[in-house]
């Protein structure tokens, strides 16, 4: 009988050490793994934090040299090193927003195709479609864009809208010059479409969130489909359709392969939509490489500079209008 | 009950409202048909024009100098070792981050801060990138190299794994970990055994997005691993990408450069649009399950 109760109690003596090895080894893998998780996500803050930090330093020179000046200063002369950001920033700008006027209207009327009107069977391989537009790569774009879309401009809709507007005050000067092909509008154009399934497909999301009782109390009432979406649809997703034109004007800002092929890479301001400009991500991939001197290369950094504040701007607005209609829908 | 349709029909109000409604309707359809007719266009250009230079030499010989006939070989193998090479730097650190935020620290404030600047690295401008690499390694080494560029797709693909793995990880049940817990299994076995074992359709989804997205990067790649006429396995030396290499090619006046440049420029959209719709097909099979 003793004998039996010492074995058990030799036992437990012998389990309750190993168990608290184990026990302790395996709290150790948890500290480890959850330091190593914890540094990551760390390392993710750090990853921007040095980009910006790199670029600051990169840039410094420049900003040093110009002040103020850099930002409103049309010149950009490698020869006497004299550097201004006015016409990539003016192209960047102009650009971008010529392609929300086109992506914005279309997006939002396909996505109400896909969300109110599309057949059951058919949203799924037209939104996936639609999705593929996005992922092409923006090189393919640029080349596409290079020899085929710039010249059917040049030849077919560029000398009729100068034709067409040349009465009209305002439109005649943005419609101005020679058909070049390649320049402000092109890249534009192209930038639609590049936005285009981003718009889209972030409008369609938040309209499928619409609670279907909301659309149903419309209907009922007499609505037609268009003014549930215009009256119903619109209103209750505002917050999150202008957060992902955030996002896409966060591309079109950025984008650089695509418009590099067809702007022209020309720093010059001019009124003319068809006349060759350059943006901001142009300029740098058309002349980091080629830029002798620490001046132009810190001006080309500190262009980047420039980008990177405006589109952190952009994508931060977006992000918390996004955040918050997932609040609301949560 | 005809006869008030009817009136329905002629009262201009009503009229005026169904108008309204057909224009828009036919507006819709006429944007997607619009949407839709561009990506037709683009893949209808780019077969018509870089199937015919789709030869066996271009994947067995060099790219040529102007007027001479040659292949995408060293192109193609540049950018195949880069790609590999960032999703090993970058996947790693993507899914230890990804998993910080969506288990251990899925309420914390430094979450919401990352989940916060993860996004905006995701969108960030890919040229800002290069421009940072192009700091912090070519400038010290003092020349271009395999290793900065494969460095610059890193830093893109930390973004997209990062923002997969969390979503991922937060459709895993919770009952699944709090059986995990209640067996006495702590917390990061329940993780990697657990968690990661449920949600690896989906990890492995983020894993073939970022290879997609940086397999047709350019912008990054134009001043970190530039460019080179050779065949070169060196990650110390300036390595070819397909991508640079169709930017060069395009924009040369020589016919034979720009043939070659159509045809790869149809070799990336085809592997990146397959990879994305392996990618979907892979959640969507999830998602239905």
């Amino acid at each position: 009988m003793s004998e039996t109760s010492l074995r058990v109690t030799a036992i437990t003596a012998a389990e309750t050490a190993s168990r608290g090895a184990a026990l302790k080894r395996l709290r150790l893998i948890d500290v480890a793994f959850h330091g190593l998780t914890r540094a990551s996500a760390v390392a993710v803050l750090l990853l921007l934090g040095s980009v910006l930090a790199s670029l600051i330093v990169g840039a410094a020179p420049a900003l040093g040299t110009f002040g103020f000046s850099f930002l409103v200063d049309e010149t950009w002369n490698p020869v006497t090193e004299k550097f201004g950001a006015l016409a990539p920033i003016y192209g960047t700008l102009m650009t971008s927003a010529l392609a929300m006027l086109i992506a914005v209207p279309v997006g939002l009327m396909i996505a109400f195709f896909l969300t109110e009107l599309c057949p059951m069977a058919l949203r799924r391989p037209i939104g996936i479609a639609i999705e593929l537009l996005a992922g092409i790569p923006s090189i393919i774009y640029g080349i596409w864009g290079l020899f085929i879309f710039a010249p059917f401009l040049q030849a077919h809709v560029q000398p009729f809208l100068i034709d067409a507007l040349e009465d009209v005050p305002v439109l005649s000067s943005l419609f101005s010059g020679p058909p070049y092909g390649i320049g402000l509008l092109t890249a534009g154009l192209i930038l639609a479409i590049m936005v285009l399934p981003f718009v889209t497909s972030i409008s369609r999301d938040v309209f499928e969130a619409v609670p279907a009782v909301l659309k149903e109390a419309a209907y009922g009432v007499g609505c037609t489909t268009w003014e549930v979406f215009r009256h119903v649809v619109l209103p209750y997703t505002r917050v999150g359709v202008i957060g992902g034109f955030m996002l896409g004007l966060g591309r079109a800002l950025g984008e650089t392969m695509a418009v590099t092929f067809v702007i022209g890479n020309a720093h010059h301001v001019s009124a003319s939509l068809l006349a060759p400009g350059t943006t901001i991500s142009a300029s740098i991939a058309n002349e980091f490489t080629e830029a002798v001197g620490d001046l132009y290369t810190s001006s080309l950094v500190a262009l980047g500079l420039i980008l990177f504040f405006i589109t952190f701007v952009v994508l931060a607005i977006a992000r918390y209008l996004l955040i918050r209609i997932e609040r609301k829908a949560g | 009950m005809a006869k008030t349709t009817d009136a329905a029909h002629r009262n201009p109000l009503y009229a005026g409202r169904r108008r309204r409604n057909r224009i828009a309707k036919a507006l819709a359809m006429l944007a997607t048909a619009f949407g839709l007719g561009w990506l037709v266009l683009i893949l209808g250009v780019l077969l018509y024009k870089g199937i015919g230079g789709l030869t066996l030499s271009v994947f067995t010989e060099m790219t040529p100098p102007p007027g001479a006939a040659g292949g995408l070989l060293n192109a193609i193998v540049g950018s195949l070792m880069m790609t590999v090479l960032a999703i090993l730097i970058g996947t790693p650190i993507g899914i230890l981050a990804g998993t910080y935020l969506a288990e251990y620290g899925r309420y914390a404030r430094l979450s919401s801060v990352v989940r916060f600047i993860n996004d905006i690295l995701l969108s960030a401008p890919s040229i800002v990138i290069g421009l940072f690499v192009y700091a912090i390694m070519v400038a010290p080494m003092g020349h271009f190299s395999g290793w900065a560029g494969a460095v610059a797709l890193a830093v893109i693909v930390i973004p997209v794994v990062v923002r997969t793995t969390e979503d991922m990880l937060t459709l895993v049940p919770d009952t699944l970990r709090e059986a995990a817990a209640s067996i006495g299994l702590p917390r990061a076995l329940m993780i990697i055994r657990i968690a990661y074992r449920a949600a690896r359709a989906g990890i492995v989804t983020g894993i073939l997005l970022a290879v997609a997205r940086i397999s047709g990067e350019t912008a990054p790649l134009l001043f970190t691993a530039l460019n080179n006429q050779f065949f070169s396995a060196d990650m110390n030396a300036p390595m070819p990408s397909l991508p640079v290499v169709i930017f060069q090619f395009a924009l040369s006046p020589y016919a034979e450069w720009q043939k070659l440049a159509w045809t790869g420029a149809l070799l990336i959209t085809v592997a990146v649009l397959a990879l994305s719709i392996i990618a979907r097909s892979l959640t969507a099979a999830r998602k239905s399950s």
